[in-house]
């Protein structure tokens, strides 16, 4: 008898094209239904969104509006600088993706500051300086309307909530009952309303209580409301990051003989916010997503200017192609982000730890 | 240190009666203890008993609810001029090392002379790197502690302490976490920071660097030191049953 | 060193007093600002102070545009009509409309949980699926799904589907009959007829019946491990008792109510009968349903991928059928994971129907809106809404931390 092992192919169903059709799709008799079903439902629906999209849809109104969804009421003579602000910000990105490799070397530094740098200088590039102006003349923050204007409140909302999430999660935390109460309450309630209700707290009753003199846009109004109810979400993102850090980190630096404030600022923190960063891009995508919410309270954001266009005569009843282009926008924005935020827990989670 | 010297030395921490309660568990049931400078004492006992808990009221990294401490002549209470000046005296080691992940080696070290003790980065470097010398990894100061192997993280983490120049060394249970061929390496730093005359509290289990270097072994057991003696008297004539058992214990394996 | 003396380690019952009092007054020298126990007593009332003095500043700027804070206008008169809900007239106080908004709120809340929770639990199977097309499908769903502001979607279905549906005289008709046109879905509705009053008790000893047979089922299972009846055994008499009483009382409790096209006085279409979904409630329910069913998905396919494989291949190594090992092994442990991210979605599903206001559903908001129109009472009105979506959000989480807290019982 031969005692040689036999090497043989393996089942022709098992490997190859046919193979994994057997095995995906057709592996039982109601397996087989499901595939049959699921191809005819493919097919109806790609039949349906084609013949419209290539067919019915009126695509005019997107192409000739690019421009409005784009900046909106931004003064057209003006739109420059609003290319100069993305132009920042591109060739910013461009620099950090070069040199994403160079690790604690003095370029990333540079390249912080000018992140730091950027945010400001963008934000007097929009705005101007007074009227008479010669070169930079104002731009009010209340023409600001379109994609700018999403982009805006998005960015300027996480960053500014940022800062105070941190402080209501430390304050959260705090052994101090008052604070922690006072901390809890602020972000339990405002985690537990609707972020319309934020808003609209911003837009009518804000300015009632503040003193007679001071008075904000209704862009500014609903950055604070932005900001305020972001925070509460930031705090709770930062406090799991703080949970994160193990109780042996506090006494180590205790123990060196760090105060409480050094302690937070130079052990836990850097530490908790690295774990949170993820946290946080998710953070940025929702409220990407929800400052759609303030054509509510009637600003003209994307959303905005598309009911906007949609009222015109000469597109009037145009809502599919219109609010479909916006639908395709938000979806490329808020997937290519979330793809980003996945490869970036990757890359985070193999760090030096 | 010899023992002569020791006897004329003056006492550098001194604890009387000392209590603690987590909620209703009494954890420290009234601890009194009197170490001179330049003593090596060496605490053991059975674990859950509040050792750890009690050389953590030392340096206020637990609050004490009644009696006193007395630091090098510095009591310990609420005054945060008070806290602040015992906590830059004493430098202490843990079971789990407890490194700053996000810090390079080197500067784990060098962070709280530069932050607290207002060091120039220059100088605290320079102490920094006699430390890692002394502690035998110079090599590896520009790597982060997570690329370090057990034993020469807790040799980091004695740099770290006495990087501050503390008066009083604490070890909380320094090798316990370590895989066994890694306990000498960390024992052979401490025993030659003991001979260099520092003060050093040490819970620990291991007997043979006890009877190497300590000049007195404290048993505790159940919130309070139930005995303690010289090192000699200590394995060959203890007084209580309950340390008997527990030598027993410990030493036949 | 001797062993004995001051240092000894024998614990002291109890302090010298003189010495404790000599302690006692070297403290009391301490100055403040160096005393940690007074520092953290003394940043706390400075932190409540400042929260207390913002709030203050606030309200006196509030005060000096001579407004004033009462909720006496509740009992006025609205004066304006709301299309939406239980029954509202102008001459009806400002308090029952915003009854009527918080019923309508609630209602589709309510139903957009049940829905959502289902197309959830359905997708997120289906993105289990070892059918390829179906995993995909269900995976292209979700993508799509979660990558839309909510807005945009209802927006879409609103504007985009449901008002571009023909009009009544041309309405969809399905089988049934429900018509479906751009004012709304109607759909058949049972009725209360004269003789429900004979056939409701059946319906209670029904449901008594089965709930005390759950309860006997649920003991022996503690008891002995086994379920001592079928399942079956409790739903059969649900069914049957009130079958039974349906047959022996004369005339029917319940008549099926069917929707019928009118042609009312000057040839006005109308659809009668029925119960009638506008086409706001309509468009509000399905983004809602869409949109959180997506979240679900993902929620239920993590819950159902966090019990490890090894739980699954020790089930079947001892004997359980596949059923056995899903009812037995599986969801047990998955269900633990889901709920608490399942409260949540549904907290967001009751928040996001605040959305209704950008597409004219007479919710919490839109009745409110017109509501402080109509009075000029901004803070008031707020503080109402602010309460009722806090009650709402404290009930879910409620009954939802119930469930949890049986869930984890059971588990163990």
């Amino acid at each position: 008898m031969d005692l040689r092992p036999e090497v043989l192919k393996p089942p022709r169903v098992e490997v190859g094209l046919l193979g994994w059709l057997k095995k995906n799709l057709f592996s039982t008799w109601y397996n087989a239904l499901l595939t049959i079903f699921s191809l005819a439902f493919i097919y109806i629906v790609l039949r349906v969104i084609i013949t419209w999209v290539v067919h019915d849809a009126r695509w005019e109104v997107v192409v000739i509006n690019l421009k409005v969804f784009m900046i909106g009421r931004y003064p057209r003579e003006e739109a420059w600088r609003v290319l100069a602000g993305l132009g920042i910000v591109v060739f910013l990105a461009a620099l950090t993706w070069i040199f994403r490799g160079a690790k604690g070397s003095p370029v990333k530094r540079w390249l912080m500051i000018g992140w730091l740098l950027s945010f400001p200088l963008i934000g007097i590039l929009l705005r101007g300086f007074s009227r008479e102006n010669r070169f930079l003349p104002l731009v009010s923050e209340n023409v600001w309307s379109g994609l700018l204007l999403t982009l805006v409140l998005a960015i300027v909302g996480i960053i500014a909530s940022f800062p105070l999430g941190v402080l209501l999660a430390l304050g959260r935390r705090s052994k101090l009952p008052a604070i922690k109460v006072i901390c809890t309450a602020y972000i339990e309630t405002i985690r537990g309303v609707p972020l319309i209700s934020v808003l609209f707290m911003s837009q009518l009753m804000l300015p009632l209580f503040l003193p007679p003199g001071l008075r904000l846009g209704t862009v500014m109004r609903a950055l604070t409301g932005m900001t305020l109810f972001s925070a509460a979400y930031a705090a709770e993102n930062v406090r799991g990051g703080l949970a994160a850090v193990p109780i042996g980190q506090y006494e180590a630096a205790r123990a060196v003989g760090l105060n409480k404030v050094l302690v937070m600022a130079l052990i836990v923190l850097p530490q908790a916010l690295r774990t949170v960063i993820p946290a946080i891009v998710g953070q940025f995508i929702s409220l990407f997503k929800d400052t759609t919410l303030v054509v509510i309270v009637g600003l003209l954001d994307l959303l905005g200017i598309a009911k906007a266009v949609t009222g015109q005569r000469e597109f009037i009843g145009l809502h599919q192609e219109v609010y479909c282009f916006i639908a395709v926008l938000f979806f490329i924005c808020c997937y290519a982000m979330s793809y980003a935020s996945r490869r970036l827990e990757k890359v985070l989670g193999v760090g030096e730890r | 240190m010899q023992k002569e010297k020791l006897e004329t030395a003056e006492d550098i921490i001194i604890c009387q009666n000392v209590h603690k309660w987590f909620g209703n568990f009494h954890v420290l049931q009234g601890v009194n203890i009197t170490v001179k400078r330049g003593e090596v004492v060496v605490v053991c006992g059975p674990s859950g008993s509040g050792k750890s808990t009690f050389i953590r009221t030392i340096n206020r990294l637990e609050e004490h609810q009644r009696g006193n401490i007395i630091v090098d002549g510095i009591e310990l209470t609420n005054d945060l001029r008070n806290i602040h000046a015992i906590q830059r005296e004493i430098g202490m080691v843990f079971q789990q090392f407890n490194l700053f992940p996000h810090l390079k080696v080197i500067d784990n070290i060098t962070l709280a002379p530069i932050w607290v003790r207002r060091w120039s980065k220059e100088k605290a470097v320079q102490v920094a790197m006699e430390l890692l010398e002394r502690v035998g990894i110079p090599e590896q100061a520009n790597k982060y502690p997570g690329q370090l192997s057990g034993g020469q993280q807790q040799r980091l983490a004695i740099a770290r302490a006495l990087a501050m120049q503390p008066k009083i060394m604490l070890f909380d249970e320094p090798t316990s976490a370590l895989d066994p061929e890694m306990i000498k390496e960390v024992l052979d730093v401490m025993v030659e920071l003991a001979r260099s005359g520092i003060t050093m509290i040490v819970i620990t289990h291991e007997m043979g660097f006890a009877k190497e270097v300590a000049n007195r072994i404290f048993f505790f057991a159940d919130g309070y030191f139930v005995e303690h003696n010289t090192t000699e008297e200590f394995f060959i004539n203890p007084r209580e049953e309950r340390t008997k058992s527990f030598l027993s214990q410990i030493l036949t394996h | 060193m001797s062993g004995e003396g001051v240092s000894g380690c024998i614990p002291f019952k109890g302090v010298d007093m003189n010495q404790r009092a000599a302690m006692d007054e070297h403290r009391s020298v301490v100055p403040f600002w160096r005393n940690e126990r007074v520092l953290k007593v003394l940043a706390q009332i400075v932190f409540v102070i400042l929260v207390l003095a913002v709030g203050a500043w606030a309200l006196t700027n509030y005060l000096e545009r001579g407004l004033k804070f009462s909720y006496s206008f509740l009992d006025e008169e609205a004066s304006f009509d709301l299309a939406e809900g239980i029954e509202f007239s102008p001459t009806d106080p400002y308090a029952r409309a915003f009854l009527v908004g918080v019923l309508n709120t609630a209602r589709v809340a309510a139903i957009g949980i049940v829905l959502a929770t289902l197309v959830g639990l359905v997708t997120g199977i289906a993105r289990l699926s070892k059918n390829w097309l179906v995993s995909k499908i269900a995976g292209v769903y979700i993508e799509i799904i979660r990558n839309i502001p909510l807005l945009v979607q209802l927006f879409l279905l609103y504007f985009a589907v449901i008002m571009k549906l023909p009009q009544i005289k041309e309405a969809f008709v399905l089988p049934g009959p429900v018509y479906i046109s751009n004012r709304g879905i109607v759909l058949p509705w049972p009725r209360v007829a004269a003789s429900f009053g004979l056939w409701w008790p059946f319906l209670v000893v029904a449901l008594i019946g089965a709930v005390a047979l759950l309860i006997i089922r649920g003991r022996s299972l503690k008891h002995t491990g086994r379920p001592s009846f079928n399942l079956l055994w409790v739903v059969t008499p649900l069914v049957a008792v009130p079958v039974l009483g349906w047959l022996l009382i004369p005339g029917n409790p319940l008549l099926l109510d069917l929707p019928e096209m009118v042609t009312k006085s000057g040839g006005v279409l109308k659809v009668e009968g029925g119960t009638a979904l506008s086409s706001e409630f309509t468009a509000l329910l399905l983004g809602l349903v869409v949109y959180t069913g997506a979240y679900i998905a993902e929620v239920v396919r993590a819950g159902i991928l966090s019990v490890p494989r090894g739980q699954t291949e020790a089930a079947r190594a001892q004997g359980f059928t596949n059923r056995q090992i899903l009812s037995l092994i599986v969801l047990p442990q998955a269900l633990r994971v889901i709920i608490p991210p399942l409260i949540s979605q549904y907290l967001n599903l009751t928040k996001n129907s605040s959305l209704a206001i950008a597409i004219g559903f007479l919710d919490l908001y839109a009745v409110s809106q017109t509501m402080w129109n109509q009075s000029g009472r901004v803070v008031e009105v707020f503080f109402m809404i602010m309460a009722s979506y806090l009650t709402m959000s404290l009930t879910i989480s409620f009954v939802m931390n119930i469930v949890n807290r049986r869930m984890q019982i059971v588990e163990r």
